[in-house]
């Protein structure tokens, strides 16, 4: 091999040694490899020791998959809505728009209610954030951003600041001013910096820490003061689309769900991966613990949401319809977590019994798609976010 | 008009990946259309219905369709039926005979199948050039039901002046694509026709529909092949001015794993398997009891006393919820979990309350500073982290806390480097305690059960409460009494 010239077809960064250089396309066990000229030497005189190494690896990685499979398939002894039959089923549920938050002038992207359980923030394709008293339909603040899709926006626990983030690849804080007149953007604070959009963003316990999830496939943790990097989180292979953080006042882990279809559970202190979910189909739009933070739900392109516990570390249930074919972009538990509620590409709202795994209700009204669902801090209200420029309030 | 082969018009303009998500919805909603086509296997009627003077080729009703989604996609309200079967019009996939507004009606309006040429998986995405030319063909041809619409005859303005210059070239295009369809016959071009223009009603809708051609941006980087050749509808040749989307710059390549990557892999998999794991019917009992035991405070089950301020416009709820006296409900939900209990406000200054009549807050309120810590900005985290360790477990701390020599020493240690995380073995070890000690006193405590059956505190239990034992019995008396003449007595005297 290393005497003859040869015919380059491709250009390109080395599979072995990364510089940039013309590529032999040659395989070894049946697996493509493109090495540069040098490095396929360089192999050759090892006999082939790394092509062998990766592989034997990858066997191994493998047959680890298999046991792991079916170890938990050991514990699946029963269905979820089968335990759930003795249980009653819920009252009908009667779920009307309330309030209809009209003011953006394209696309909501995203929405995140206030702890004080009425003023909520949104954020436009327009470059526009949004404060609003939800109760009164006031405008409490407007914030233009300079770039456009802002895909991500939070509230601060404290009331006073909320974080918003997207094609700019950053999340900035914008102090919230008693004075009206005041521009609030000159204020803007940028905390996060990733190499691609930001997708969510979410403050921890308190207004000094911001947890992020990127279109670079990682999320981080920002000390808000100081703009730091607190901690990374690497492990998904492609875009992060979600996260949520887990209720517990005494935990330290959060989800995150991505376009490798898979669901993440991270440790906040150490960076790691603790857990990970694979069963969908498609990306993952959302992930969103329930109440009790011993699992969560999924939302996805598959046009099917997912039931994960995290004790028994399996999926526990899968909600779907033959009549839904369109993909879910966002989910939210009621307040007992008995109720789902699913956004979807197809402009509607879907109820789930969460126990029963059967659909309770399905809410129309919007005119496009819904973007985010997310269900008031005291549980009366549920608030739908989508294309159609506007904003609604389902009691 | 350049009606391509099947190949043709399977390839389109790139190389869509088959799992985007935009493909997941298309290939379902082929699937769909293609089983409503198919006669012999349940699909509906497709006829040929004579109308005046002419007759309407290949048409189906609307109440057809729904009651075809109704029955095998196992949709129970017709409301959902049309619903859906308005977004796979949208999508351009069926479109009414005699209308821009592609949406599904429950009644005899006639609807056709659009050609697989035209179908959206193909990602065409037609430029303006092919646009003008549909328009200005449509012109030339003398037929009423080929006329523009308001709306197509003000783009067409706005085309012919930005195309001023190359017009000459769209006109002779356009007049080429008449002469072919002249050739046609006319029950063929009626359907052509109306298949062209359903087409252009989802690339180019009707004012104020929803274009469903739109993208979500995050999903965009999916295309295989990011230079598109962009494929005219009517064969024009690509002139070389079209740019490649800005929005369809290829994604990072995936990187092939490398072993470093299959080496954490397995690494992972090996914690996950020395995990201890639950049953799956362990599992479902412990959420159903959690279900079951929350289910009273979930507005959306149980209403909301005394009504949902959304609902009824009265803020009641919220002014009660924010008062300083918890309800009986509110205080029932402390006794859930020491979780819960500290989760409110209120149940975390009832039980430090409590833990100070019996002299021993130290431990909460070591367990609320580690709380704040973590919760400081980063620069004040070290001083912080010292000053808890002086309060509460330094040598001779004011409020010395119990802990074991082992989390000790691991403290101690960890505050060579001290950081947010310095005390989560302390916090944990002192949450464990509380739980197993003081929390239980606590609820079998005066403080938590007088609150909890509402029994209204004994003034002279407080400090502030001390009172006259005339005054006591003057207010019992005055409660049994309608008590305006004795009261009236008291404030006299």
């Amino acid at each position: 091999m290393c005497d003859q010239t040869f015919m380059a077809a491709t250009f390109g960064p080395c599979d072995s040694c990364s510089k940039a250089s013309p590529l032999m396309n040659i395989y070894i066990k049946s697996e493509a490899i493109n090495y540069c000229s040098f490095c396929v030497e360089m192999m050759a005189c090892q006999g082939l020791q790394k092509g062998e190494t990766l592989a034997s690896l990858k066997k191994e990685s493998e047959n680890l998959k298999k046991k792991l499979e079916e170890e938990r398939g050991k514990l699946n002894d029963v269905e979820l809505h089968q335990v759930a039959e003795k249980v009653e089923a819920v009252a009908a549920l009667s779920l009307k728009t309330r309030r209809v938050l009209k003011g953006h002038g394209n696309k909501v992207l995203c929405m995140d209610w206030c702890k004080d359980k009425r003023r909520l923030v949104s954020s436009s394709q327009d470059g526009k954030v949004i404060v609003w008293d939800a109760f009164t339909l006031n405008k409490e603040h407007g914030i233009t951003l300079p770039c456009t899709w802002v895909m991500a926006c939070a509230y601060a626990p404290s009331g006073c600041a909320v974080a918003c983030g997207g094609l700019d690849n950053k999340c900035s804080v914008v102090p919230l001013s008693l004075d009206r007149t005041e521009n609030l953007a000159a204020k803007k604070k940028s905390v996060a910096m990733h190499t691609n959009y930001v997708s969510g963003c979410s403050f921890t316990n308190s207004d000094m820490q911001l947890l992020t999830s990127s279109g670079d496939g990682t999320c981080a943790l920002w000390d808000v003061e100081s703009g730091q990097l607190l901690q990374s989180f690497h492990g998904h292979t492609a875009d992060v689309l979600s996260l949520d953080l887990a209720p517990s006042e005494t935990g330290n882990t959060f989800v995150s769900g991505g376009c490798d279809m898979k669901a993440n559970v991270w440790d906040m202190r150490s960076g790691q991966n603790i857990q990970s979910f694979e069963s969908h189909e498609s990306d993952i739009n959302c992930v969103k613990y329930y109440p009790s933070g011993d699992a969560f739900a999924s939302a996805s392109d598959d046009a099917t949401c997912r039931f994960y516990d995290l004790r028994a570390d399996r999926e526990v249930a899968v909600y779907q319809k033959d009549s839904i074919i369109f993909g879910a972009s966002s989910v939210d538990f009621s307040l007992s977590g008995r109720l789902l509620f699913s956004g979807h590409n197809d402009y509607t709202i879907n109820i789930w019994d969460v126990l029963k795994g059967t659909r309770v209700s399905i809410l129309f009204g919007h005119e496009n798609r819904i973007s985010r669902v997310r269900v008031s801090p005291d549980g009366t209200a549920l608030c739908s976010a989508s294309w159609d420029n506007s904003l609604r309030i389902w009691a | 008009m350049a009606e391509g082969s099947k190949d043709q018009g399977a390839t389109g303009a790139a190389e869509p990946e088959e799992d985007s998500p935009n493909m997941i919805v298309y290939r379902k909603m082929e699937d769909i259309v293609t089983r409503i086509q198919d006669e012999k296997a349940g699909g509906v009627a497709i006829r040929t219905v004579k109308s005046f003077l002419s007759k309407i080729p290949s048409v189906v009703s609307g109440a057809d369709i729904v009651q075809w989604l109704m029955k095998n996609l196992s949709i129970e309200d017709p409301a959902e039926a049309i619903h859906l079967g308005s977004l796979i019009a949208a999508h351009g996939y069926i479109f009414p005979i005699s209308d821009h507004v592609l949406t599904l009606k429950d009644d005899g309006t006639h609807y056709r199948f659009q050609s697989p040429y035209f179908w959206p998986s193909n990602c065409w995405e037609p430029e303006n050039t092919d646009y003008a030319i549909y328009l200005c063909k449509r012109t030339m041809q003398n037929k009423a039901r080929l006329e523009l619409a308001d709306y197509e005859a003000e783009n067409l303005a706005r085309l012919q002046r930005a195309f001023a210059r190359k017009w000459e070239f769209i006109f002779m295009q356009a007049e080429a694509q008449v002469k072919i369809d002249r050739k046609k016959d006319k029950a063929e071009r009626k359907i052509l026709d109306s298949q062209e223009r359903a087409f252009w009603d989802v690339h180019r809708p009707v004012p104020g529909c929803v274009n469903t051609t739109e993208m979500d941006i995050r999903k965009c980087r999916r295309e295989k092949n990011p230079h598109r050749v962009k494929k005219s509808v009517y064969g024009v040749p690509d002139d070389g001015q079209s740019q490649p989307s800005p929005i369809h710059i290829s994604s990072q390549p995936s990187r092939k794993p490398t072993k470093e990557d299959v080496q954490k892999e397995i690494t992972f998999l090996n914690i996950q398997l020395d995990r201890h794991c639950m049953k799956v019917s362990k599992v479902a009992d412990s959420l159903m009891t959690y279900t079951e035991q929350f289910m009273e405070y979930d507005p959306f089950v149980s209403g909301v006393e005394p009504s949902n301020p959304w609902i009824s416009d009265d803020a009641t709820f919220w002014d009660m919820e924010a008062s300083r006296d918890p309800s009986q409900q509110r205080v029932k939900k402390w006794g859930f979990s020491l979780e819960e209990a500290l989760k409110d406000p209120a149940g975390r200054d009832q039980f430090l309350k409590f833990l100070e009549s019996e002299f021993s807050s130290e431990n909460l309120r070591f367990w609320l500073a580690v709380q704040d810590l973590k919760r400081r900005p980063l620069q004040e985290v070290s001083t912080r982290a010292q000053e808890i360790w002086q309060e509460f477990l330094a040598e001779g701390a004011p409020s010395s806390i119990n802990l074991d020599s082992h989390s000790y020493e691991r403290t101690s240690q960890n505050l060579k480097d001290p950081g947010r995380y310095s005390y989560e073995d302390a916090q944990e070890h002192i949450f464990k305690l509380m739980k197993s000690d003081s929390y239980a006193r606590f609820l079998r405590s005066n403080i938590y059960q007088d609150l909890l059956s509402a029994r209204k505190k004994q003034p002279a239990d407080t400090e502030q409460g001390r009172r006259t034992s005339l005054e006591k019995f003057t207010r019992s008396v005055g409660k049994s009494l309608t008590g305006k003449r004795l009261t009236g007595l008291m404030q006299s005297s």
